[in-house]
């Protein structure tokens, strides 16, 4: 059995036996112009964050052109996650599902997957996942706009320039939070994730294990979802 | 300088003190700007341009005999015009000639984040090492006195060195030697307070300047160059010299206990994580046999 694609596609993807389309060719584009960005951005921003990692400015072609391209890459950056939020902000509303697969979120640590509700295309983490990186995405592009041009800053608003550090490293140091978990999660501890975001599918028995909510729709309706 | 190198300072194996300890001095340098016998003439910003080799620039004509608004990266070396009424309605004419204060606790080293970018040598002396400058300005947020400045051209930042090539030589710096009044003074640090002091007091005891003081701000740990000022309780009045200058609490915060939460974070997860991995696994593992339920498809 084949079911439908999920999300709005205009190109046919041929899907195998049994497995299930989970991203379309725009969403895995998206996801990846952003993931290599923010690599880009994560290693070069820890290079300036402490002395001792320094030296990864260094091997990335060195300390000024990592200051030069850095800000560069964080508008590419920003401009992945604001097609994400294009894509997906309709489907990460929180729903009542949603606050009980928070409060059972000791048993998902746990590996106990069958003790969680029944989670829909996105569960309650991934949803945290992406509102975080969209929020913290809007805090470091403000305040990265101020670290791109410090000098521009006239004397009597250095406030600006103030504020702008601290913003920065904080929303860095949480958006890394997210980023360790969302590639633990998807390359070490949900077998198939990661091959979901490169191919597009996954097998029906993934989508029954994580995403039972969207498994019953995608089955209940014989239309496509919208 | 270079003499100290070879002081002894340390022998091994050596019962007593070490010989001729602290019978040199080691000097900490100190620029002392009495603002009450500057005349203005400026000699002093041509003889930084001269000796630095900077280009002149075009001034900037703001109703005042003040060259430009502020410092540029290629002119270090401003005075700052004002003219103050006082209560009495007498006028005063504030001159401050203004540069880098070359901080004991330098905001501008504090924040930067390249390797020798920044140092201070033993002498005090604050100097920017434009080779291993990175251009990304922090120094600019981290200074309290707004020093620092860009050129956009290179991408790299600049300020006043204290003439680091000339003191190293044992010369005083150029606007030092081309100061016509002697309101300029060159020399350690202990010998320009008492200097200072003595100063202020005369201002206070003989000139009717009862607020009269030296400017030597402690929130930066001390500056290696002190005002002498006819007000030290205003001094904001000579072209917003700042009253209680600090390296800024965000710089501070960023820099200290931000930098060792961060660290402490992400180390922390990256050992959670391996630890949860090692404690429970994948959720799935290739070798898992799927659980045949209604409706599968083999």
């Amino acid at each position: 059995m084949t079911l439908a694609a999920p999300a709005t596609s205009r190109v046919e993807q041929h899907v195998p036996e049994g497995h299930i389309l989970r991203y379309t060719f725009r969403e895995r584009l998206v996801h990846w112009l952003s993931g290599f960005s923010y690599i880009y951005l994560l290693l070069t921003g820890l290079a300036f964050w402490s002395p001792w990692l320094f030296w990864l400015a260094v091997i990335l072609g060195g300390a000024p052109v990592s200051r030069m391209l850095h800000p560069w890459i964080g508008l590419i950056f920003f401009a992945g996650i604001m097609q994400m939020f294009a894509l997906w902000a309709s489907q990460m509303g929180f729903t009542a599902v949603d606050r009980a697969w928070l409060g059972s979120m000791s048993h998902y640590i746990r590996n106990q997957d069958e003790d969680m509700p029944p989670a829909g295309r996105y569960n309650a983490g991934q949803k945290l996942l992406f509102w975080g990186f969209i929020i913290f995405g809007v805090l470091l592009l403000l305040s990265g706009l101020v670290l791109w041009f410090p000098e521009k800053i006239p004397w009597s608003l250095r406030y600006l320039r103030y504020t702008a550090v601290l913003v920065h490293a904080s929303s860095a140091m949480a958006t890394i939070g997210l980023f360790l978990i969302h590639v633990y999660m998807g390359v070490f501890a949900e077998r198939g994730a990661i091959d979901s975001v490169i191919h597009g599918d996954v097998t029906e028995e993934f989508v029954r294990r994580y995403h039972p909510g969207w498994y019953k729709e995608l089955t209940d309706s014989s239309t496509p979802r919208k | 300088m270079s003499q100290a190198t070879l002081r002894v300072q340390k022998i091994s194996g050596h019962a007593g003190t070490v010989p001729g300890e602290d019978t040199q001095r080691e000097y900490t340098v100190c620029k002392l700007i009495d603002t009450t016998t500057c005349i203005g003439c400026k000699a002093c910003e041509v003889a930084c341009m001269e000796w630095n080799d900077l280009p002149f620039g075009e001034t900037v004509f703001g109703n005042t005999y003040q060259t430009m608004p502020e410092t540029r990266w290629n002119y270090w070396n401003l005075i700052l015009f004002n003219e103050h009424e006082r209560e009495d309605g007498t006028l005063m004419w504030l001159m401050r000639k203004n540069q880098c204060m070359h901080c004991a606790d330098p905001g501008c080293l504090k924040a930067c984040p390249a390797d020798g970018a920044i140092i201070q040598y033993t002498n005090g002396i604050v100097d920017f090492q434009q080779a291993n400058c990175i251009g990304c300005g922090y120094c600019i947020t981290g200074c309290p006195f707004n020093i620092p400045k860009f050129n956009p051209e290179t991408k790299r930042v600049f300020k006043c060195t204290l003439c680091a090539d000339r003191v190293s030589e044992g010369l005083e710096p150029a606007c030092i030697k081309s100061c016509p009044t002697g309101c300029l003074h060159f020399g350690s640090k202990d010998d320009m307070k008492e200097l200072a002091e003595t100063r202020a007091k005369q201002l206070r005891d003989h000139s009717n300047f009862p607020n009269a003081g030296v400017y030597d701000p402690a929130g930066v740990g001390g500056t290696g160059v002190i005002y002498v000022l006819h007000d030290a309780t205003q001094p904001e009045l000579y072209g917003g010299l700042p009253k209680d200058p600090q390296v800024p609490w965000s710089v501070k915060l960023w820099k200290g206990p931000l930098k060792w939460l961060g660290n402490a974070a992400m180390i922390g997860g990256l050992i959670g994580l391996f630890v949860h991995y090692l404690r429970f696994g994948p959720k799935t593992r290739e070798d898992d046999v799927e659980v045949p339920h209604e409706g599968a498809q083999p």
